[in-house]
């Protein structure tokens, strides 16, 4: 009862501060952090859905019109909730490393990005690229079906190989695209090299809704299906398999798990959810080069699943959120609050903070905070923040 | 295509091919002698690598600075230089298997793994921390050493600068120092008992903690000294610049046999051979469709393919999955 109450007033609370406040970094995590209680509070199951619905779903948008980039920053959590939890089924459960992930998210990219706008034309020396913006919606899956076959023919050749080569592998199959990306605008043009493709079309929506708003809902159903999918395959036939082979693949071998099956298989869901997001992330930044899909994102993909908890659902959630508000606001927060202080002539401890090198910019330390996670987790923590159910259970906790 | 220009190119790209080849050869050495003590990829030997680089051009700036750089026979400062970058790197990575790596050699293979891979991370944003408070700027070039830009022509289309002579002559002494480390002293024998057998080389009195940090130590002075060297020869570097390196060193490490120290070099060579005439050769030969920014490309797939052909490696021995 008290803690029913408790998370109530912390969401009501916490959304009228960021009503009150919408500059504020802090009051907007503490908002975040409110609901992170909701969901670990000792409420009754509807109260806790009930909140979180309500949260997400109308307190969020309504945010958004008082500070629209916090409606971003959600968005963005919610694209990289998807890859987590995608990353969580190759890593997590099967216990194969990927480090080339995020080549999954560019083919998804890539596929929307050709076809949805003029760049087609180009590629087929025809005129009726872009398709037509509803269009969108069928190559979501086709977006899916693409990167899982992808993930297929990654896999084929390499799941042989023992854990820490396959991990290698992967880092220079993910390599191997974006520098294919950067590359193939000669002798064909199929992604326009580092230039990149724009304007790519952006789904039809009804016109009272904005874009942003718009996407935002689109990422909270797709995450809101993955996560959906996730738990079924967690308790499926499958997922034990996976399990398995992550524990010990001998033994499962043994036991009639088919290895290489279960782990294509592994690969092709893993890359499907990137695929899908890979498809939105084009619409929505409208512009996509290889950029976007270096080694580093797949890192930070990784740090978000290590951080959360392999094998773990609410724990690729929470990490995805953690890290991604951690690059975005914090990192960017420090950032412009040093300027400020730079800018106003602070001094601290008799040094004036405006001798501060220019070079210094707090909100490019990312590799920094995902190194700091991937190792200090595997020294402390290897289980995560939240491990996942079966582990706990097989730990005696 | 065009054979006469295939042909007059030909030394001029083996000449880079071998110091490039010598350069991957010098890094994949670090890689190899770890993972021929613990079976574990240390993916912060890239970092190890660069941050040797770096120390050298701090110090060959500062030298500069104090008007010193010119003054000095250049020979003692390249030598003061490589020393200080061994030193650094080598400290560095006893230091990074201490604190990240030790701790968790008992967990399974993927955990120290992550851990490494983090730790690579990490050390590239300290590297642009430090260098970004301290000079306020991350991309540095290595100070031009006259005596060191001089070129020998050997023919006509052919010649050689005087800082490649340096990188081949350091790498070649570097590797005969280390085989005769491996194979000839005490230290070398229980580096390669420990390798084979941790358990029975403790038994036989072996400090084994003390071996692995030794390896370590030579592994990452090898790889500062390829720091250093790769300044000199290729002048500019970023913190980000080791990673790719890095990862073709490793690529080598694999191809010769990983584990295997004559392995390494060999591999070295074969792969920057393979991508001074990949490089070199794929535009004149495809007609210009595809150029030379595929010999990333070209390296990862020789590692693909040696991987799943032939994971010994060319002089390598089958290694067995630790249960």
């Amino acid at each position: 009862m008290i803690h029913s109450a408790a998370a109530v007033t912390f969401v009501a609370l916490s959304g009228a501060g960021v009503a009150l406040f919408p500059r504020s970094i802090l009051v907007f995590l503490v908002f975040q952090s409110s609901l992170v209680f909701v969901y670990l509070a000792r409420i009754p199951s509807w109260l806790r859905f009930g909140l979180l619905a309500a949260a997400l779903g109308v307190m969020m948008p309504a945010i958004g019109t008082y500070n629209g980039y916090y409606l971003e920053v959600a968005t963005q959590v919610g694209i990289f909730v998807a890859l987590a939890l995608g990353l969580n089924i190759v890593v997590g459960l099967a216990g194969l490393l990927d480090l080339g992930y995020v080549a999954f998210f560019a083919v998804g990219a890539y596929s929307w990005a050709i076809f949805g706008s003029p760049h087609g034309n180009i590629l087929f020396d025809t005129t009726i690229f872009p398709l037509p913006s509803w269009w969108f919606y069928p190559f979501l899956v086709i977006g899916l079906l693409v990167a899982a076959a992808t993930g297929v023919v990654l896999g084929l050749p390499v799941l042989r190989l023992r854990g820490d080569y396959l991990a290698i592998v992967t880092l220079g199959f993910g390599e191997v695209i974006r520098v294919l990306a950067n590359n193939l605008d000669k002798p064909i043009n199929v992604t326009n090299g580092p230039k990149g493709i724009t304007p790519i079309a952006r789904p039809p929506l009804p016109p009272e809704v904005s874009h942003a708003v718009g996407f935002y809902f689109l990422v909270l159903l797709i995450v809101l299906v993955v996560i959906l999918v996730n738990r079924r395959l967690e308790d499926s036939h499958i997922g034990r398999a996976w399990e398995a082979i992550r524990e010990d693949q001998l033994a499962a071998q043994a036991m009639g798990v088919p290895l290489v099956r279960a782990k294509l298989l592994a690969f092709a869901c893993g890359a499907s959810f990137a695929g899908v997001m890979g498809v939105v992330f084009a619409s929505k930044q409208v512009f996509i080069n290889p950029e976007s899909f270096t080694f580093l994102e797949s890192i930070g993909v990784l740090a978000m699943v290590i951080l959360g908890g392999m094998g773990s659902i609410p724990g690729a959630i929470i990490g995805a959120t953690v890290v991604t508000v951690l690059n975005l606001q914090v990192l960017k927060g420090l950032s412009l609050w040093l300027n400020e202080l730079k800018n106003a002539g602070v001094t601290v401890l008799g040094y004036n903070l405006a001798n501060l090198p220019t070079q210094l910019e707090p909100a490019k330390y990312e590799r920094m905070i995902f190194g700091i996670i991937l190792v200090l987790m595997m020294i402390f923590r290897p289980q995560g923040i939240f491990p996942a159910r079966r582990r706990q259970r097989e730990l005696g906790k | 295509m065009d054979f006469q220009l295939l042909l007059a190119i030909f030394p001029q790209v083996l000449l880079d091919g071998i110091i490039l080849g010598f350069m991957y050869a010098l890094i994949a050495l670090g890689y190899t002698m770890v993972y021929g003590v613990l079976e574990f990829i240390n993916f912060a030997h890239s970092e190890i690598f660069i941050v040797g680089a770096f120390v050298g051009v701090e110090l060959l700036l500062g030298l500069k600075a104090a008007g010193l750089l010119e003054a000095w026979p250049w020979p003692l400062i390249l030598l003061g230089v490589l020393l200080a970058g061994m030193l650094a790197s080598g400290a560095l990575a006893v230091t990074i298997e201490r604190v990240a790596y030790r701790p968790l050699r008992a967990a399974p293979r993927l955990i120290p793994l992550i851990s490494a891979i983090g730790m690579s991370f990490f050390l590239q944003d300290v590297i642009r921390l430090f260098e970004s408070l301290w000079r306020n700027a991350f991309n540095l070039v290595y100070p031009s050493m006259d005596p060191l830009n001089r070129r020998f022509e050997l023919t006509e289309t052919i010649d050689i600068s005087m800082k490649s002579l340096v990188v081949i002559v350091a790498a070649l002494l570097m590797l005969w120092a280390l085989h005769m480390i491996v194979n000839r002293t005490k230290i070398g024998t229980a580096i390669r008992a420990v390798a084979e057998d941790q358990a029975a080389a403790s038994l036989m009195g072996i400090n084994v903690n003390r071996i692995i940090s030794l390896t370590f130590l030579i592994g990452g002075a090898m790889g500062g000294a390829a720091g250093v060297l790769f300044g000199v020869q290729y002048s500019l570097i970023n913190p980000y610049t080791g990673f790719i390196p890095g990862l073709k060193a490793f690529t080598a490490a694999v191809l010769g046999g990983i584990g295997n120290i004559p392995g390494a070099m060999l591999g070295g060579i074969v792969l920057g051979l393979l991508e001074a005439f990949a490089a070199s050769y794929m535009s004149l030969l495809t007609g210009g469709a595809f150029g030379a920014e595929y010999k990333d490309i070209f390296a990862f797939s020789v590692l693909i393919l040696i991987l799943i052909f032939r994971p010994k490696g060319l002089l390598g021995e089958v290694v067995r999955e630790r249960a």
